[in-house]
Order: structure tokens, then sequence, then C-alpha cells
């Protein structure tokens, strides 16, 4: 495969999540985290999956990674059952995950390196380009602790983005962040959902985050995670996370999100 | 340079106090000789090739023992850390010889190899084992578990993750584990050296024993001033590179 060949975009996979049930082993018992969710998400869909801390989003974008298995159902990608973690589903977790011991791009060369059929050279173009994208190639050999919480979430975008996956799943990626680098980030990432053309998973607990991200937004209930419902959001993008419509879309989401979930001093995040 | 200022004018005044208590003959010349006759005894040895002889002979067992405590030390950790089965069984005894100060090993190793390398070898060995398999497996169980799961996300394998994933990631522990290994080697090997004379090789152990024989106190000091350089070099040439290095890597420590 050619560097150009690789740096092209790759075609979007569409999701099938088939009645996927998980449980947790609790003291005396189990917990169920997941019960039946069946989701389907198409390509080039930008998913947001919301709910309270509790409802199970994050062990199903565990699940759709090949991270975790689930105790019945199965994640379909383009028709084959999702067996374990590969790079054409990459994740981007809450924490940056970036590996201290290597440099800014070395964290990115490290997908990279098992790629066929690519020279190092090439690599380190594919590297470098992704680093561009996200605005870090003047960042390449600066060791992590240098880099801001906004700069590890971008490293760790370049580096979920090089080995060019056609599923990007976002487990609250700027839950971390101060508001204004992550109204920085919601540019970025609807700028390269635009250009790259990725499926995107993204979970969060945050409302308006959900609605000025997502194409759909699918809402979560806890004890057990259950899909309670779904909204498209149609407004097009960019999209300013303070504009007034978008506040609109956040408000009848929060609202119908109260009705599910009545258990008091759940956190709900409508920020 | 203030600070070097600072050291040299320290020790510049401990050389001066040791002089001025010889002058006061408080105690025979034979018990606390003058700085004078240890640097003339240090640079007769040195002359007459003694010195570095002794020094070689020292730091090839140091070298070699050190270096097979830490090859199989490092594996043995990542399995402990891995394997219940392991864990159970050499992690445990691991961890009660690792309290074991490592001149006890010095008897034994008198009786299994005799005056030979291989006693020196064995103490030096069991010196940097324990404390190495120790701190890789204590490194290993405070790595995030977030650093595997990313890297299999990227298509590492089992293999792979745990050569460039668990093992870098645990290196400060490692490092902090063979700097202790190195220092109770570095400890065991004089205490045999001195205990025992093999006719292999005199080390520095053994010169510091003959000048005790021969109640030559110029020679117990001047060998003394050599151990103790030895230690701080290995500490300056190896250690603190790789200790600068982690903490520029992890942004920890002093600047």
């Amino acid at each position: 495969m050619s560097l150009q060949e690789e740096l092209r975009s790759v075609p979007p996979a569409k999701l099938f999540i088939d009645r996927v049930t998980k449980d947790f082993p609790v003291r005396g018992g189990k917990v169920r985290a997941l019960d039946e969710i069946t989701l389907q998400i198409n390509e080039g869909d930008f998913v947001c999956l919301v709910g309270p801390s509790g409802c199970g989003k994050s062990t199903l974008l565990s699940i759709i990674a090949g991270l975790e298995k689930p105790d019945a159902g199965e994640t379909l990608m383009d028709g084959k059952p999702v067996t374990r973690p590969g790079r054409d589903r990459m994740v981007m977790f809450q924490e940056s995950a970036l590996f201290p011991w290597l440099d800014v791009m070395d964290n990115v060369l490290f997908g990279l390196r098992f790629k066929p059929n690519l020279t190092a050279r090439d690599r380190r173009e594919v590297a470098q380009f992704y680093l561009r994208l996200v605005g870090l190639e003047e960042f390449a050999h600066a060791n992590v602790h240098e880099l801001s919480g906004g700069m590890k979430q971008r490293a760790a975008l370049a580096r979920a983005l090089a080995p060019n996956p056609r599923v990007l799943l976002m487990d609250e990626p700027f839950a971390a962040l101060d508001a204004l680098t992550r109204e920085q980030l919601y540019g970025d990432i609807q700028r390269i959902w635009a250009e790259r053309k990725k499926t995107i998973v993204f979970v969060t607990h945050n409302v308006r985050e959900a609605v000025c991200l997502g194409n759909r937004v699918v809402l979560f209930s806890p004890h057990p995670g259950r899909v309670r419902e779904e909204f498209s959001v149609d407004l097009p993008h960019p999209r300013d996370i303070n504009s007034v419509e978008l506040a609109g879309h956040a408000s009848r989401i929060t609202r119908a999100l109260r009705g599910y979930v009545d258990a008091p001093g759940t956190e709900l995040g409508a920020e | 340079m203030k600070r070097l200022l600072s050291s040299t004018l320290f020790f510049a005044v401990l050389l001066l106090a040791w002089h001025f208590l010889v002058l006061a003959k408080i105690w025979s010349p034979v018990l606390l000789p003058d700085p004078g006759s240890v640097w003339e005894y240090l640079k007769t040895v040195t002359v007459d090739g003694t010195l570095f002889q002794a020094t070689a002979v020292t730091l090839r067992r140091l070298l070699t023992g050190y270096l097979i405590g830490v090859i199989l030390g490092i594996p043995i950790g990542l399995l402990t850390a891995r394997f219940q089965l392991m864990e159970d069984t050499v992690g445990v005894l691991a961890l009660g010889l690792q309290t074991l100060p490592s001149v006890c090993w010095v008897p034994l190793a008198m009786l299994w190899f005799g005056q030979t390398e291989g006693a020196m070898l064995f103490v030096v060995v069991m010196g940097t084992l324990w404390s190495v398999i120790i701190s890789t497996d204590n490194g290993v169980r405070n790595v995030p578990p977030i650093y595997a799961r990313a890297a299999r996300t990227m298509g590492a394998r089992q293999f792979y993750t745990w050569t460039r994933v668990i093992l870098p990631a645990s290196l400060p522990f490692v490092v902090s584990g063979m700097k202790q290994g190195w220092a109770f080697a570095w400890r065991s090997l004089m205490a045999a050296e001195i205990f025992v004379t093999i006719l292999t090789g005199f080390g520095l152990g053994q010169l510091l024993h003959f000048g005790r024989e021969l109640n030559a106190m110029d020679q117990v000091i001047g060998i003394m001033f050599a151990i103790v350089l030895i230690g701080l070099l290995a500490d300056k040439i190896f250690f603190s590179p790789v200790e600068h290095f982690l903490h520029r890597r992890w942004g920890t420590g002093r600047k």
C-alpha cells in the first residue's frame, strides 16, 4: 500500500448492535450493566450516547471496541461480528492514555507499527499528517507531560486517527477539559468528521455536547442500562454550542432524560 | 559553580581537620595515619598497577553477577506480576529472600562453591536478583490498565504489549529496583571479598583485608576511598543519566 492510498479517507463502516447484554459481578450477585441493547449505526453517523453514570454507555463502547465481550448478543461491523480489538475501530479514552515514555510523535507512530507495507519513512509522514490535522505539528517531539489537557486530547485524537480507522469510538474525551478548550475541540472534531468521513460513536453525559456534535443522540437510562429514546439533530455543521437552536434541542432532550431518570442523586449533566 | 565551590570547601575542611587530629597525636599514627601517607599509598598502588588490577577484578565480578541478576530478575518480575501461580510461589520466595541482608549469602556460598569465583558470582547474583524481581513486579502492578487497553485497540498483541507497553511503563520502578540491587550486590561482594581469599584474583575487598592483617592503616583507608569512588562513579555514570531521562520524560522529580 502506498503512502497516498494510506492517507486517503477510507469509507466509514456501519455497526449493528444486536441485543447486547452485559452483567458485572458485584458482591453477592451481579448487576446488569446493559440489557438487550439494540442499535443500528449507519455509515458516517455521528452518534452520541447520552445518559447518567452507571447506564452502561462506556461498557457498550468497550464492547464495540472489542475490549470486552458481551454476555449475550453481538456487535456486527459491516455484517461481521466483532470479537477483538482492531485498528478499524479506534478508541479515544477520557484520560488521554498517551504513553509517557514516548514523545508525541512516537505515540502517534505506535498504532502505525502494525500496518503492513509502509516504510518507516511513510509512517512518519502519516504521523506528521495527522499531527498537522489536529494542529500539533509543532509539538511532535514534546514529552506528554509538557502538553496541556487539550493538547493531550488532540495528540490522543491524532493517535486514534493515524491507523485510518473506519469507526472512531470516543469515551467522554472532553470531560476533563475546561469549557474554552472543549469548545475549540468541538470545532476540530466536527471539521475532522467532515474531512475524514468516520463513523463516530461518542459517549457523554453532557446533553449540550451531544447535540452540538451528533446527528443522532441516543438516550440511555441506568439500572439496568437500556436505550430509551432517540433524537435526530438536523442542524447544519459546524455547530456552535452556544447557539439558540442548539439550546432548544438540548432542553427538549434533557426533559426527556429527566423523565427516565427518577432515582434521586443521579448525576445529570445538562450544562 | 557556587555548589562546586561549597562542596570543595567542605571536603577541604574535612581533610584539614583530619590532618590536625593526626598532628594533635591523640591516637597512635598506626591507628590514624596522616592524609598524606594515605595519598602516598594510593599513588604507589596506582603506579605499580595493583589498584587497577584489583579494581578490574572486583568490577568484573560485580558486573557479571549484576547483569545476570538483572537479566533474570526482570522477566521473572514480569511473570510474577502476570501469573497468579508465579506470584504465589516465586513472588513469595523473592519477597522473603529480599529481606535477607545480602551479606548473609556469603557463608552459604562458601560452603557450596568453596573459595572460587563461583562463590563470588553467587553472592552478587543473590544481592541483585530479588530486588529486581520485587520492583519489576511492583512496577507492573502500578501501570494504569488503560495503557494496555489503548495498546490493544491499536493492534498490539499480548507479547508486544508486555515488551513495549507494560515494561516501559514500569521503568521508573524497574530502575529504582536495579539501583537497589546494585547497592546490595556491591555491599555483599565487598563482604565476600573481605571474608574469603580466593586465588583467581585479588579484588579491592581483599586489599582491604590484607591492609588489616598487616596493620597498614594507610592501605585500609586508601582502599576505602577507592571503594567509595567506584560507588559514586557508578551512580554518576550509569544511574544518574537514566534517572534524569525518566524524570524528563515522565515530568517527575526536580528540575
